[in-house]
């Protein structure tokens, strides 16, 4: 089954390990990748302007209902949930579909919601990965994206600046894969058939 | 079939049933953020389906009561984006400062923080006493909030760092009395707010305007929807009006594109070019 997105969740201690896994992805690297890095509500564009210092794609932050296509690094909007959706039953094209709905795990952008309503678009055509962090957010979402079929990597927490967060995915038996920072780029790169 | 295919019917009967029996039309809400919303109600009523909530709603109107409260997201701030009420300071007041007088419609207020924010921008500017202020929303519950002006005391250190982001003159608290743990702004500030009910997916335009705000609404429509509301929206719009929108909403990729105009500085104004 050919991989059709990407959905990377972070939290404490993400932007440097955003770093190695971006400039991992090299500049034809062929699906859409979305990013949720939990940050404080009235954050700036200065997230994007940094991540987009470590990558060969674009890096940009989604308007509702925007077409997801390849080639582009998607960052959640600080204060708004990122989900993914169709556009409707005769157009099933995926797009992203943003919301100002209540903080879930105290986390508005949640990585639970993106992964959550990933798995509901794209099933087993999903790769989900989880880096550092210091809370739980991102667990029920890989649970969920492993019952509709999809992949789930975690980051080695002895890797993390924050293991609380790996840890949890990990003991909750939602991870396929466990894996150091450095190889969670070139595993990506193989499984996207590249 | 698919799981996610068989969930989605599912919802269609829900919000169809809901829509044939009590007139709510949910029909074309965004269904991510309202599949979420869904289930949330499904497990705060202790089912584990969809259609056993359908069931529920449809025998139970006190069952329906609260999926209505839980459905509606009334999230608000005042000042939300300090940097949008900045740029209105900086490039819509001076084309409004053309008008003898100034009609605004703010579309889905919800409890009237945004719309308080406006009218003390707007008094600052000293353009208030030309104007009137239409704050609608859907859902009478929080058109009661935004009427009394009242909020909780303890987000007026938040909002005086927003209004100061934004531009403000003064002193926050020069605008409210505080009693009680709560912040009650000054009633000349409504002296020109009309509140009341109004429906975008099924209610028509009511006036012109020559500025409409709407923000963080029709991110929980579908594209079927927003289009309406742009429709109507451009209806209710004078020649060079603005119509201003959430951070992360756009026109771009909308039938009515050619026909506005987006304001420098980044935020989203549109003005209405033909
Ligand atoms: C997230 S709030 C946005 C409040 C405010 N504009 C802001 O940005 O802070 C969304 C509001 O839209 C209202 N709404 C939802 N559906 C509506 C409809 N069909 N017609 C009018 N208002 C609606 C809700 O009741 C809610 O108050």
């Amino acid at each position: 089954m050919t991989i059709q997105f990407i959905a990377i969740g972070t939290s404490l201690g993400g932007l440097e390990a955003l770093e190695v896994l971006l400039a991992g992805l090299p500049k034809n690297f062929p699906v859409p990748v979305a990013i949720v890095q939990h940050r404080h509500k009235s954050s700036d564009d200065k997230l994007r302007v940094a991540l987009q210092e470590y990558s060969a794609l674009v890096v940009t932050e989604p308007q509702d209902k925007e077409e997801i296509v390849p080639g582009y690094i998607y960052l959640a909007p600080a204060d708004y949930h990122l989900m993914i959706e169709v556009t409707s039953d005769a157009v099933r094209e995926p797009s992203f579909s943003l919301c100002v709905d209540a903080a879930v795990t105290y986390a508005r952008p949640s990585i639970d919601v993106l992964f959550e309503t990933a798995a509901d678009t794209y099933a087993e055509r999903l790769i989900a990965v989880l880096l550092t962090g210091a809370n739980h957010d991102g667990m029920q979402g890989m649970r969920k994206i492993k019952a509709r079929g999809g992949k789930t990597v975690v980051q080695e927490p002895s890797t993390a600046a924050c293991p609380i967060m790996p840890e949890a995915a990990i003991a909750a038996g939602v991870a396929d894969k466990v894996l150091p920072l450095a190889d969670i780029a070139p595993y990506l790169v193989k499984m996207c058939n590249f | 079939m698919l799981r996610e295919q068989l969930e989605d019917i599912e919802i269609q009967l829900l919000l169809e049933g809901i829509h044939r029996y009590y007139g709510f039309d949910f029909r074309n809400y965004a269904l991510a953020s309202l599949k979420r919303r869904i289930w949330k109600i499904i497990r705060a009523e202790s089912l584990t389906s969809i259609s056993g909530l359908q069931e529920k709603v449809l025998h139970d109107p006190e069952c329906m009561e609260r999926f209505l409260c839980s459905l509606s997201v009334n999230v608000t701030t005042m000042f939300r984006d300090p940097n949008f009420f900045l740029m209105f300071r900086k490039k819509v007041v001076p084309i409004l400062r053309t008008y003898p007088f100034i009609r605004v419609w703010h579309a889905g207020c919800s409890s009237g923080e945004e719309v308080y924010s406006l009218a003390i921008l707007l008094q600052e500017e000293g353009l208030y006493h030309r104007c009137r202020l239409y704050a609608t929303d859907i859902n009478e519950m929080v058109l009661k909030k935004a009427k009394a002006g009242i909020y909780p005391l303890d987000a007026m250190q938040y909002y005086t760092q927003n209004y100061l982001q934004a531009g403000g003159k003064k002193a926050f608290s020069e605008y409210y009395t505080s009693a009680y743990e709560h912040a009650i702004f000054s009633s000349y500030l409504k002296e020109n707010i009309i509140f009341s009910q109004h429906n975008l997916v099924i209610d028509n335009s009511f006036n012109e305007f020559n500025i409409i705000l709407c923000r963080n609404v029709l991110i929980y429509f579908n594209r079927f929807l927003q289009q309406r509301v742009f429709n109507l929206f451009h209806e209710s719009l004078v020649q060079f009006g603005i119509l201003g929108l959430g951070r992360q909403e756009t026109m771009k990729f909308t039938p009515h594109e050619q026909d506005y105009e987006q304001l420098e500085g980044g935020e989203k104004f549109y003005r209405r070019i033909r």
